[in-house]
Formats: structure tokens, C-alpha cells, sequence
């Protein structure tokens, strides 16, 4: 499985583009599929049904003025944006896009991967506090405390898969669910690790760190031009990527439906490749549909409150996700 | 430009009485800005006492929050996201609108009333049309008081729906306030249709209407409110089972009847503290004695009572209208008098009395006997609208006063505020519904 040097870097490099890419159509699938659910026409004037809007708007963001508050910390006002994007990218060399393909197929990539959800944070932070504005401080403020709370539980979800994995390699996970996916084996995980996804990629019913009716823009109020573009590609990198992991860990990853009564045959006719693209398809469909999953409840729901939130992530979804934990546990002892 | 300032300066010399006055407002304003900024100074000792930690931050929420609902401010001080003390600041888009009634005649006041509760403009020229006429004694016919009727609950719908779509998108659910704007548009279709003009409608005539409604608006009126209470229950369907907006509304900005009572709040959120006062029942004007319909009242006074109670409000105009269409006599729609109404457009243009009257009623107008001075109150959507008009017997007001019920409501939201979480800011904000343009006036 070891690729050589010049492949991986290709590979990366066009997984960065993908990505970049996948966030315009994200933005565009955003704003049409909101349309639909608003009974409106959503963008339909810059190229073929609208197509070319988000390019556009990536065109306007460039071209307008970047302007920073006299009284921000300037370093770490540019550095905020760069943050959250560099993270957001960087945690899409660990997911598995096709059986062999995978930038960084590390042994701990689980904790890899929960270690850069976490650092995600410090982007939010830093943007929220160097801004030197008190709407930005609130935001950061609650996007901390939010994330505080829903990491311990997304952690838990993803301890039970690992424990039925019994391996921390994100690969070794996906072939792990060759016969029956996560979701249908560990179905209570699955769903508190959808709900922390929400929280942690700061979309709605969780987007309180910027919400805009109360906090004008939340972190990004104080951010213009291209710094906030930067903010809004990694808001859908992020919760594109959020969309892989969570196939990734519960629906199967990269591996086809019945896989297994067919792969052997295909690779033994010499369909190594054809499984590869079948595969690598199958995982966009799937992250597809959970990234219009994403789209779907921000458009239907009502924001919580503070307070609803803290009681969600503590009181709910920490001990739900501990006696799953013990129960998946104790069943694995005894089998 | 120094013989400008020596210009200035010299003028201010003759007349003292400006410079003072701008120095005294700005004074005012000063400290009126300032006074939460003072109080919680970090250098203050007793402060540092109270707060070590320095926890406690002023925030200032508007005149351009995305939130206020126009240039509505308040300055909050938050303890995290609790906020201790909150104070408002109105002023913002005042006019001076009674001031200017005194210049104008009775009639040509009457478009400045559009500008008011700009939700339901409707309203405010019936509730104007009313005083007016009340003060001098006209009596309207039967067919203009039935479509007065008729577009004063479609005014209340429009502004109610206008409530729930933007009540909702501060709680940050986007989509219903595009589904409630679709309706809104119907609303406005039907208002270009009647009147002439979408939003500042002015359709309203002292003595009667400006002009009769047409088959297509009554049609258009039709398919509305067969098309409407549907689209309620889709509303009710999605929102009356959705933990996150019940639980955000629930127990939030809890006042009691007697609170109610106290601070003189009216309309929706009088009804939905138990307190069961509508002016449409309480003191029938228009048709509303002969029409049946119920009064929506909920006791527990909070923010999700006030948004039940105006849902039903809505369902129940949609009954009043449809009564008015069923009850809708023939008739003219304006006193035949001169000296009360306009004379109609067929007169004006083929008798030479016409014109003259038509011109006599624009520069002098209606004249109530001199020194009379009356109060009439209608059921505006967001409450008691009223106009207290004193007369000297010529065509214009000597003194017009406005009791508007958002300036009203307004003294709710800071006893509802204080204690309440930046999140529930929004909703308290969306429930009192306030108009800055009727609230400044």
C-alpha cells in the first residue's frame, strides 16, 4: 500500500482542489436547495442555472477592501482566517477517499483527526478576540464553550466505534464495516456523533458563535474581503469533511454496498481501477447526501439558546454517549 | 468660512434661545449615552468591589442591530451572556409627526399616518379617519365602513405575519420569514389593487374611502382567505411541535396581568397576560359589532403565549373578513357632503359647485366646531391606537396627540429583559413586535 512520494503529492494536490472546488458547489447547492425550501428561485443570472454564482462571489470577495479595525491585534487577525482554513485542509489527507488512497494513512489517524476538530477551535477564538470588538468576544467565547462541551461526546461516539474496530487507523475502521456498517451496529453513537458534528462545525440549529440576529456576525463581524471569504470556505470545507468522517466512521466509507460478494472477482479481472472510481464516487454520493443533510436543518430550524445548548451537550448527549460506550463495551467483552 | 462662523456667531448673539436649546439636547444626549458607560467604570473602586474579575461588559445592541427591528437601542450590561441591566433609547426616527399635523388640514395629515405603523398603514388611516371623523360629527355609509372593516384585518394579518416571519428569523429559523413574505405579497397585491399603492396605501377619506373596490380585488380577497388559514396550519404544523422554538419562547419574558395592566401595554401582549380587553369588543367601532368573532387570550403571559395569541388573531381576521365579504352592501362609499367628504371626481370635473367644493375641501377642509377635543381608539394590530385631537375651529388641529401602542409596549422589554440571556434578547425584542416608526413617531 506504500505509494511513492510523487503519487501522494498528486493525490494531495488534487484533494485540495477538490476541496476548494467542492466548497463553491456547496455554497451554490447552499443557496438552491435554501431557495427550494423558501419557494424562490434561488441564483439563476451568472452562467447556466446559476452555476458560475459562487465563482462570482469568490471574484467579489477578492476585489473587496480588506479593512481591520484600528484597535485589532493585527498578526493574529490575519492569522485567525489562515487557521481555519489550513486546519480544515489538512484534515482531509487522513480520510480514506478510496480502498489504497489516502494521503496519510497514519496508525492513530482517529486521534489525528479529533485532534484537528480541536485545534479548529483556536481559529474561531482568535478571530473572536483579536477583533477587539465585543460581538466578535461573544462569539469566540461561545463558540469555546460550545465546542468544549460537544467534543467530550463526539469523542465517546467515535470511542465506541474504535473499541468495536479495535484499531485507531481510519482505514482499518471502513474495512472493518465491509459486512455491516456502524450505523446499523452502534446506531445510538451514530446519531450523537451527527448531532456533535453539527455543534462542531458551528452549523445551524448550533451556529451561536455566529449568529447573526444577536452577535451582528459573531467571530467574522470585524473580518472583510477575502479574510472573510477564508472563514466562509472553511465553514464548508468543514462541514464537507465532517460529512466524510461521519460516512467514514458509521456508513461504511469508501466501500461500495455488497462489496464483498463482488470486489474479489473485479480485482481478479483486472478492475482494480474501476473499483477505485465506483469507490471513490460512492463516498462522494454518500458525503454528498449528509452534506445536503447539513443544508437541509439549517434551513428548517430554530437556533437554540445558550443555555439549551449547554444542557443538550451535558446533560443529554454526555451520559447517552458514555452508557453507549459501557454497553458496547461490555458486549464486546463477552462475545 | 470665518465669515460664515462670525455670521453664526453674531445670529446666536441676537437669538440665545437656539444655542442654549442645542446645548441643553446635547447635553441630554451626553448623558443619557453615557450614564451605563459611568456607572461601570473599571477606575470607579466600588465597582472594582462589586466586580473583580471586571465580568461585567456594556454592550451597545443597536440603533443598527440586524435585531432592533429598525433603529430601536439598547444599551445592555452583561454578566457572560445574562443580561443584569438593559436601557433603551428611543428617538431615533422621530419626526415630530403631531407637530406637523398642526400645519396640515385634517385630510392631509391623513398620509403621514401611513408612515407610522408602516406594517399595517391601513390601520392608521382608518384609526385618523375616525377621529376626525368623530370630532366633526360626519357620518360614513354603510358600504365604506364594511371594506374599512375588511382591510383594517388585512392590515392586522399583514402585520402579524410580518411579526411571525421576522420573530422566527431572529430565533434564526431563515426560511419561514420568505413563507410568510409570499402572503405578505398577496397582502400588497391586494392593497395595489384597492388603494392604489402596495405599501402606503392613503386609501382612507375622511367621511368615506377614495375609491370603491373593484370585483378583481374582492375576488383577490377571496382566494386570500381561502388561501390563508391553510398556510397558518402549515405554519402551526412545523412550529407548534418544534422543541427548539417552544422551548426558546417558553417562560421567557414572563409578565403578569397586573404588570400588564401597570405599564399600559395593549393589544397582543395585553391578551396574551390574561387580561381580556379588545377595543373591537370593548367598544365596538366600524362594523365590528356585527361581525362574529372571538378575542384570542392566553393567561400565561409569556413569550409563547403572545406568539399563540397572535396566531389566533390572525385565523380569527380571516374570519372578520370573510363576513365582510359576505355582508358587503351597495352604496356609496362617501358622505354626500361637501363640507365633510370629498365631492366625487364626477361632480369636480362636470359642475362648476363640484370644483369649487373640491377646492374649498383642499385648502380648508373639514372644520370642527371650535374648542371640541375628543379621543378615539381603534384595535391597531400591535394594540390601542389612538388620536386626541383639540380643535379651533378652523380646518387645521390645534393640538394633535398620538397614543401609539409599540411606544406603549416598549416599556415591557426592559424589566423583560433584565435577567434574560442575549439569546432571548431577540425573541423578547420580536414579541413586544415594536414599530420604530410609531414608537418615535
Amino acid at each position: 500500500m506504500d505509494l511513492p512520494l510523487y503519487w501522494i503529492a498528486a493525490i494531495g494536490f488534487l484533494l485540495i482542489n477538490f476541496f476548494l472546488v467542492s466548497a463553491s458547489v456547496l455554497v451554490y447547492a447552499e443557496r438552491k436547495v435554501s431557495a427550494y425550501i423558501q419557494n424562490r428561485p434561488g441564483p439563476n443570472r451568472v452562467g447556466p442555472f446559476g452555476f458560475l454564482q459562487p465563482f462570482a462571489d469568490v471574484v467579489k470577495l477578492v476585489f473587496k477592501e480588506d479593512i481591520r479595525p484600528s484597535a485589532a491585534s493585527g498578526f493574529v487577525h490575519s492569522l485567525a482566517p489562515w487557521l481555519m482554513v489550513v486546519i480544515a485542509m489538512t484534515a482531509t489527507a487522513l480520510i480514506p477517499m478510496a480502498r489504497g488512497i489516502v494521503i496519510a494513512p497514519l496508525e492513530v489517524g482517529v486521534l489525528a483527526l479529533l485532534a484537528l476538530t480541536s485545534i479548529s477551535v483556536y481559529g474561531i477564538t482568535l478571530a473572536g478576540w483579536s477583533s477587539n470588538s465585543k460581538y466578535s468576544l461573544l462569539g469566540g467565547l461561545r463558540s469555546s464553550a460550545q465546542m468544549i462541551s460537544y467534543e467530550l461526546s463526539m469523542g465517546l461516539a467515535v470511542v465506541s466505534v474504535v473499541l468495536m474496530a479495535g484499531t485507531l487507523n481510519l482505514v482499518e475502521i471502513v474495512e472493518d464495516q465491509a459486512f455491516v456498517w456502524n450505523v446499523f451496529r452502534n446506531p445510538i453513537g451514530a446519531i450523537i456523533f451527527l448531532v456533535t458534528a453539527f455543534a462542531e462545525t458551528n452549523r445551524a440549529p448550533f451556529d451561536l458563535p455566529e449568529a447573526e440576529q444577536e452577535l451582528v456576525g459573531g467571530y467574522h463581524t470585524e473580518y472583510s474581503g477575502m479574510k472573510f471569504g477564508m472563514f466562509f470556505l472553511a465553514e464548508y470545507v468543514n462541514f464537507f469533511i465532517a460529512s466524510f468522517v461521519i460516512v467514514t466512521l458509521f456508513f461504511g466509507g469508501y466501500l461500495l454496498p455488497f462489496e464483498y460478494l463482488y470486489a474479489d472477482a473485479l480485482y481478479e479481472a483486472g478492475l482494480g481501477w474501476l473499483m477505485t472510481i465506483l469507490q471513490l464516487l460512492g463516498l462522494v454520493v454518500k458525503a454528498g447526501f449528509f452534506a445536503f443533510l447539513f443544508i437541509w436543518v439549517r434551513w428548517t430550524l430554530p437556533r437554540f439558546k445558550y443555555n439549551q445548548l449547554m444542557t443538550i451537550g451535558w446533560k443529554y448527549l454526555l451520559p447517552i454517549a458514555l452508557v453507549n460506550v459501557m454497553v458496547i463495551a461490555v458486549i464486546m467483552a463477552i462475545f | 468660512m470665518s465669515s460664515i462662523v462670525t455670521s453664526i456667531e453674531k445670529r446666536s448673539e441676537k437669538f440665545s434661545f437656539w444655542p442654549r436649546h442645542n446645548e441643553a439636547i446635547y447635553k441630554r444626549l451626553e448623558s443619557k449615552h453615557a450614564w451605563l458607560e459611568e456607572k461601570h467604570h473599571p477606575d470607579d473602586a466600588r465597582e472594582r468591589a462589586e466586580d473583580p474579575l471586571e465580568n461585567e461588559m456594556t454592550l451597545n445592541i443597536g440603533p443598527q442591530h440586524p435585531a432592533t427591528h429598525g433603529v430601536l437601542r439598547c444599551a445592555v450590561k452583561l454578566d457572560g451572556e445574562i443580561i443584569e441591566k438593559c436601557v433603551l433609547d428611543l428617538g431615533y426616527l422621530h419626526r415630530g409627526i403631531e407637530k406637523l399635523a398642526e400645519s396640515k388640514t385634517y385630510q392631509e395629515f391623513m398620509p403621514y399616518t401611513d408612515r407610522m405603523d408602516y406594517l399595517a398603514p391601513y390601520s392608521n388611516n382608518v384609526a385618523w379617519c375616525l377621529a376626525v371623523e368623530k370630532i366633526a360629527a360626519i357620518e360614513v355609509p354603510e358600504r365604506a365602513q364594511w371594506i374599512r372593516t375588511m382591510m383594517c384585518e388585512l392590515a392586522r394579518i399583514s402585520a402579524h405575519l410580518l411579526w411571525l416571519g421576522v420573530g422566527l428569523m431572529d430565533a434564526g429559523a431563515l426560511s419561514v420569514f420568505l413563507w410568510t413574505f409570499q402572503y405578505r405579497e398577496d397582502l400588497y397585491k391586494i392593497f395595489d389593487e384597492v388603494a392604489g399603492a402596495r405599501f402606503t396605501v392613503s386609501h382612507s377619506r375622511i367621511g368615506g374611502l377614495a375609491s370603491d373596490v373593484s370585483d378583481t380585488s374582492l375576488a383577490m380577497i377571496r382566494d386570500f382567505t381561502d388561501n390563508f388559514p391553510e398556510a397558518v396550519d402549515g405554519w402551526e404544523k412545523l412550529l407548534n411541535r418544534n422543541r427548539i422554538w417552544i422551548d426558546r419562547n417558553n417562560g421567557v419574558g414572563v409578565l403578569s396581568a397586573e404588570e400588564v395592566v401597570q405599564m399600559g401595554m395593549t393589544g397582543p401582549n395585553l391578551r396574551g397576560s390574561g387580561v381580556a380587553y379588545d377595543i373591537r369588543r370593548f367598544e365596538p367601532y366600524l362594523k365590528y359589532n356585527d361581525v362574529d368573532f372571538n378575542i384570542p387570550i392566553r393567561s400565561e403571559g409569556d413569550c409563547l403565549a403572545r406568539y399563540f395569541v397572535r396566531v389566533d388573531e390572525m385565523k380569527e381576521s380571516v374570519k372578520i373578513v370573510r363576513q365582510c365579504l359576505e355582508n358587503l352592501p351597495e352604496g356609496p362609499i362617501r358622505e354626500d357632503n361637501a363640507k365633510h367628504a370629498y365631492a366625487s371626481k364626477d361632480e369636480v370635473y362636470y359642475s362648476m359647485e363640484g370644483m369649487i367644493h373640491d377646492f374649498m375641501y383642499t385648502d380648508t377642509g373639514v372644520c370642527p366646531p371650535k374648542g371640541v377635543e375628543t379621543y378615539h381608539a381603534t384595535e391597531a394590530p400591535k394594540g390601542e391606537l389612538g388620536f386626541y385631537l383639540i380643535s379651533d375651529g378652523t380646518g387645521k388641529p390645534w393640538r394633535v396627540r398620538i397614543n401609539s401602542p409599540s411606544f406603549t409596549n416598549l416599556q415591557a422589554l426592559e424589566p423583560m429583559m433584565e435577567g434574560g440571556a442575549i439569546g432571548d434578547m431577540v425573541i423578547l425584542i420580536g414579541t413586544v413586535d415594536p414599530v420604530m416608526g410609531e414608537a418615535d413617531k
